[in-house]
């Protein structure tokens, strides 16, 4: 009888997993530091009373929703936006994809120092650049026009674009390379069929980094762009500073939200989580 | 005939001067297993490397069936590795991973689909076409591996150390599964390995490479019993290697004494473990150390007067106890001077 007692309880501690009750917690408060401010901000753009010491707001209403979506410049400024991260994404990943795949896997002189200019463009104050930039830009013609507003968020993309998919290209096993240029593959064949796909998700994560970072860059954007140029960042700003009203801000934040939600739902499918972390070589 | 002949192959890395492959010549005959066997930093991987085309030889020959492929790319050459690290594509499934080589080839898509299964029958791996790479364990990984060469029909398969993630027991099951495959298809096949049993169990050649250089080609029995050099000799199984010197027709190393028919001069005497029989005597030459008990066998670590230690195998290791003095009886010896073979008790 005893026997079977003894052996009993040690299954029994088995089956029931311990609560991590440290990861519960992180996880708790990560949670309440990320959804919190969204539901506030989401709350605010549907309010039309809200006065203190309310929990809640005393009325909602579509009111903002309305006289936002009402203005031409809105619809103006987010068509442009999206037309403005479209080309820039397209741009970077035709420059930058060709020439991470170069430093990840050939030799050439002059090759560290290259690479590490690209973090250089990062290590100055980004304003001070900017405006050495315009001042160049304004002798091209360039200020306040598409193509100006592109070269400067091109700029800015250069860093993840080269980083991000350096370390993917690098991560590939080159066995994997030999394996099927031993089975008959050329070069060019070995490249999309094996080191792409293999190092595709990472990639993926640097290019939808790059389009959520350029749709929502407000510097180069406003300081360039200015005037013939508002995107949706800029128009934000100027609502906010010209006239302080909590729900146009709110109304246009949900607005500038949707894209990057739908580009992070579009990424589940593509990336597993560890693709970020393998792109900065975790 | 030889299906592959390899003549003066040099490869010298760029950067050093490191000769990493060193004038070495070799003929594999059709249907042959050759084991290329080596400490690492021999070459053998470079060698084996210089066959598939994935390492440009410096300078030298390598012909296929009579056809100069020395500086043909991977992809244009009749041979089909299996790599250390497997090396699968894991984006793929098993069948895609075996079909990518036949669809390069434009082979109509219901004779892919035959060739494959054929070949998953062959590596004992029927129906596991769609399971995905991660799904396998390594010893079902490496047998993909060995598929995705073999369904190609390589004139010449290339192992580069496959075996060498695995545990030891599934390492020797796998061995005895690609040396029958290998047979049964009758494929010429160059192995590398540094693993010396692997060599002695798998090839019906050895070649031992030490340095980028040849030190022995041979049968693997002959390997073993008559080592041409030292280095093979301490390399290939375990074996007592003495230093010392023959006076007057005998070799003399710290109260060891045996009559050799070789003339004066330094010398090194091999004699392996089984060949050196023990007999109870004090105080003796040699005394025993530790005596270890394998069950079918013995093994008794002895030591000289001047602290060198020798190994002997025994047939009963409780006839012997720590501390007790032997004398020896080497019953096959080989000697060497100036790194080569001079004499060796006949078998």
């Amino acid at each position: 009888m005893t026997g079977v007692a003894i052996s009993a309880a040690p299954k029994a501690r088995a089956v029931r997993k311990p609560l991590d009750k440290t990861g519960l917690l992180f996880a708790v408060l990560l949670s309440v530091a990320i959804i919190f401010p969204l539901l506030v901000v989401i709350t605010w753009s549907f309010t039309e009373i809200w006065r203190y010491p309310n929990v809640l707001p005393q009325q909602f209403g579509f009111r903002f929703w309305d006289q936002t979506m009402g203005r031409a410049d809105v619809w103006a400024a987010l068509t442009l936006s999206l037309r403005l991260s479209f080309m820039v994404t397209l741009l970077s990943a035709a420059i930058c994809l060709p020439a991470a795949y170069a430093f990840a896997r050939m030799d050439f002189p002059g090759r560290s120092l290259l690479f590490f200019s690209f973090l250089a463009g990062h290590a100055f104050p980004k304003f001070g650049l900017l405006i050495a930039i315009a001042a160049i830009f304004l002798q091209l013609g360039l200020i306040g026009t598409f193509w100006g507003v592109v070269i400067i968020q091109l700029v800015g993309t250069l860093l993840f674009m080269i980083w991000i998919p350096v370390a993917a290209f690098s991560a590939v096993d080159r066995r994997m390379e030999e394996a099927a240029r031993d089975v008959g593959a050329g070069p060019l064949r070995v490249f999309w069929s094996v080191t792409l796909p293999q190092a595709g998700p990472t990639i993926a994560a640097a290019v939808l980094l790059t389009f959520v970072g350029t749709f929502y860059e407000v510097e180069g954007a406003w300081l360039i762009g200015a005037p013939g140029i508002r995107t949706m960042p800029v128009l934000m700003i100027s609502f906010i500073n010209n006239q302080i009203v909590v729900q146009y801000g709110a109304v246009l934040s949900v607005i500038l939200w949707v894209p990057s939600f739908v580009a992070l739902i579009f990424a589940r499918k593509v990336i597993n989580g560890g693709s970020f972390a393998r792109g900065f070589g975790g | 005939m030889a299906v592959l002949t390899i003549s003066d192959l040099t490869k010298v890395f760029a950067g050093g001067n490191v000769l990493a492959v060193d004038d070495f010549s070799l003929d594999v005959a059709n249907g042959e297993l050759v084991c290329l066997l080596g400490p690492s930093g021999s070459g053998k991987s470079t060698l084996l490397r210089m066959v598939g085309g994935f390492e440009r030889a410096t300078s030298g020959r390598i012909a296929i069936d009579g056809e100069d492929v020395t500086y043909l790319p991977p992809e244009r050459r009749p041979t089909g590795m299996v790599f250390q690290s497997h090396a699968l594509w894991t984006h793929m499934n098993v069948f895609r991973n075996l079909a990518f080589g036949l669809k390069l080839r434009r082979l109509p898509t219901a004779e892919v689909r035959r060739k494959v299964e054929a070949v998953l029958d062959l590596v004992g791996l029927s129906g596991y076409g769609d399971r995905h790479v991660a799904q396998l364990s390594g010893g079902q990984q490496q047998r993909v591996a060995l598929a995705r060469s073999l369904v190609l029909e390589p004139k010449i398969l290339l192992l580069d150390e496959p075996f060498a993630s695995l545990d030891q027991h599934l390492r020797e099951r796998l061995r005895e599964e690609v040396r029958d495959i290998q047979q049964r298809l009758g494929i010429t096949t160059l192995f590398v390995t540094h693993g010396q049993d692997e060599a002695l169990s798998m090839a019906d050649r050895i070649v031992v490479m030490r340095q980028g250089r040849t030190e022995q080609i041979d049968r693997p029995d002959i390997i073993y019993r008559a080592p041409r050099t030292p280095f093979v000799a301490g390399f290939i199984g375990t074996m007592n290697l003495i230093e010392g010197k023959v006076q007057s027709g005998r070799f003399v190393h710290a109260g060891l004494s045996f009559a050799v028919p070789v003339g004066d001069g330094p010398a090194t005497l091999a004699v392996r473990p089984e060949a050196l029989t023990l007999v109870a005597a004090e105080p003796g030459q040699a005394r025993v150390h530790r005596v270890t008990d394998y069950g079918t066998h013995g093994l008794v670590d002895l030591e000289l007067p001047d602290g060198m230690r020798l190994k002997s195998m025994v047939a009963h290791p409780d006839l012997f106890r720590g501390g007790q003095g032997v004398t020896l009886t080497p019953q096959k010896v080989t000697l060497f001077r100036d790194g080569l073979q001079i004499f060796k008790t006949a078998p």
